[in-house]
């Protein structure tokens, strides 16, 4: 199938990328546009691990997604963020200060869905409770089970925690 | 995931015209959380699809309208988010927003869409039951125009409903409930999150003075698609709202429904559940319809 042309901002800067119908956003950002810290975990939308936040040309607030169930063309004219986009200025955005100050991290694989998870729970919800935390990450899955240290980095990073 | 064109209309007739085009090569794409999965898994209910036409673009598809001449109106591309958030759906359908709220997780209900879940006709569609219980309608376009379908008869089986390969839902159409309604949505599953019913039930009650004047209950994973429980229904109206005659109601809804024995539970199980939360829906709906 010919590849087609599609424009996105990743990360804060304009791409035009050439994508195949099928790939997904995850295979497109990661393969093409070498932001390999989203990972794929089941590509099926179970696990979280791909979860980027994307918005819209309509949207107000970029909404959390699992990219490996959009396809890349879909995200035609949006913006999306990855882990990669959170630091500014060389310092590491408030959540993944606090997820290495509480040891949140183990293997590491699940940590940038987790991340980006929490920054858009912390976005929509910036004093969440511990309840709301884990509704708020049901969607990321930890197979080292790391989640009390998980759970302590969201509530650190949080207006609560500070 | 097998190659295939992809096409992003951006308008509704653009959509429809392309799928008459295209016919049984083609299939509506919107949030991806079933058709991609499947596609991937190559577990599509049909031929892997040689075009994808995204509906992610077509304006007419999105929003949610209320009007208390008309009612509800939920655009098919409205997301599970979008629902569960919806001012007026909690103010006067709290069922549908507890639908809403129970599909996957926050990513899940950002891109799935209420369209996509009745379409990919999943007998434990969460959104199904309330929209039953509320007499919902959906609105399908195609090239001969707009028809208007019960809900009901919407779904044909698993995975099957009464859409013709060159149309589209447009949206959903819910009236405008009565006063004093309570209505409530729960399910059945092992886990909290990120599963799928093994019961689901909805309900709707008002009640005048010390009768129930009108009830709806609506189960879903317990028959090939989602159903009303009309006996239940029937064995609801005209009487008082007491437990006793929600006891008699639930017995009625667990008998008159029809599931299976699968991996998540076996056909007894579901119907023992069936019973238990249709009584504790029922109560529910009460103690709302009371208060509010």
């Amino acid at each position: 199938m010919p590849k087609q042309l599609i424009n996105l901002t990743v990360n804060g800067s304009p791409n035009e990328v050439a994508v195949e119908p099928r790939w997904t956003l995850l295979e497109m950002v990661r393969e093409e546009l070498r932001f390999s810290g989203s990972k794929e975990g089941c590509g099926t939308g179970d696990c979280g691990a791909c979860s980027m936040i994307l918005r819209g040309p309509q949207d107000g607030r970029g909404r959390l997604i699992t990219s490996c169930l959009m396809l890349a063309a879909q995200a035609e004219g949006c913006e999306v963020t990855t882990i990669e986009g959170l630091a500014t200025n060389g310092r590491l955005h408030p959540v993944q200060q606090a997820f290495i100050d509480t040891g949140g991290v183990q293997c590491g694989f699940c940590t940038p869905g987790m991340i980006m998870a929490s920054k858009a729970l912390l976005d929509r919800n910036p004093s969440p409770t511990l309840e709301e935390v884990r509704e708020g990450l049901a969607g990321n899955l930890c197979r080292c089970t790391g989640y009390a240290k998980i759970y302590e980095a969201v509530m650190r990073a949080s207006k609560a925690g500070k | 995931m097998r190659a295939f064109e992809y096409h992003a209309p951006t308008s509704l007739n653009e959509a429809l015209s392309l799928l008459q085009e295209l016919g049984e090569a083609a299939r509506p794409l919107a949030g991806g959380t079933d058709l991609v999965v499947q596609m991937k898994e190559n577990a599509t209910k049909f031929a892997a699809p040689s075009h994808i036409v995204n509906l992610l673009r077509v304006p007419e598809l999105g929003g949610i309208e209320f009007s208390e001449s008309v009612g509800l109106r939920i655009g098919a591309g409205a997301t599970m988010a979008e629902v569960a958030e919806s001012l007026i759906i909690r103010e006067r359908y709290q069922a549908i927003v507890e639908g809403a709220a129970l599909v996957g997780s926050i990513q899940t209900m950002n891109m799935a869409t209420v369209g996509g879940n009745l379409c990919n006709a999943a007998p434990s569609a969460d959104i199904a039951p309330p929209l039953l219980a509320f007499e919902a309608e959906a609105v399908i376009v195609g090239p001969a125009g707009r028809r208007s379908l019960p809900l009901e008869e919407f779904f044909l089986g698993p995975g099957k409903t009464a859409l013709a390969v060159d149309e589209l839902v447009a949206e959903v159409r819910v009236p405008v409930p009565s006063a004093g309604i309570g209505s409530a949505y729960d399910r059945h599953t092992p886990r909290k999150q990120m599963d799928i019913a093994v019961v689901g039930v909805a309900a709707t009650l008002s009640i005048a003075g010390n009768r129930v004047e009108r009830a709806r209950v609506a189960l879903g994973a317990v028959a090939p698609t989602p159903v009303r429980a009309r006996r239940a229904e029937g064995a609801l109206e005209g009487q008082p709202p007491s437990d006793d005659v929600f006891a008699r109601a639930a017995e009625i809804a667990a008998m008159e429904c029809s599931p299976i024995a699968d991996v998540r539970a076996s056909a007894e199980f579901r119907r023992y559940i069936v019973r238990v939360m249709t009584m504790r829906m029922l109560r529910e709906v009460r103690d709302r319809a009371r208060s509010g």
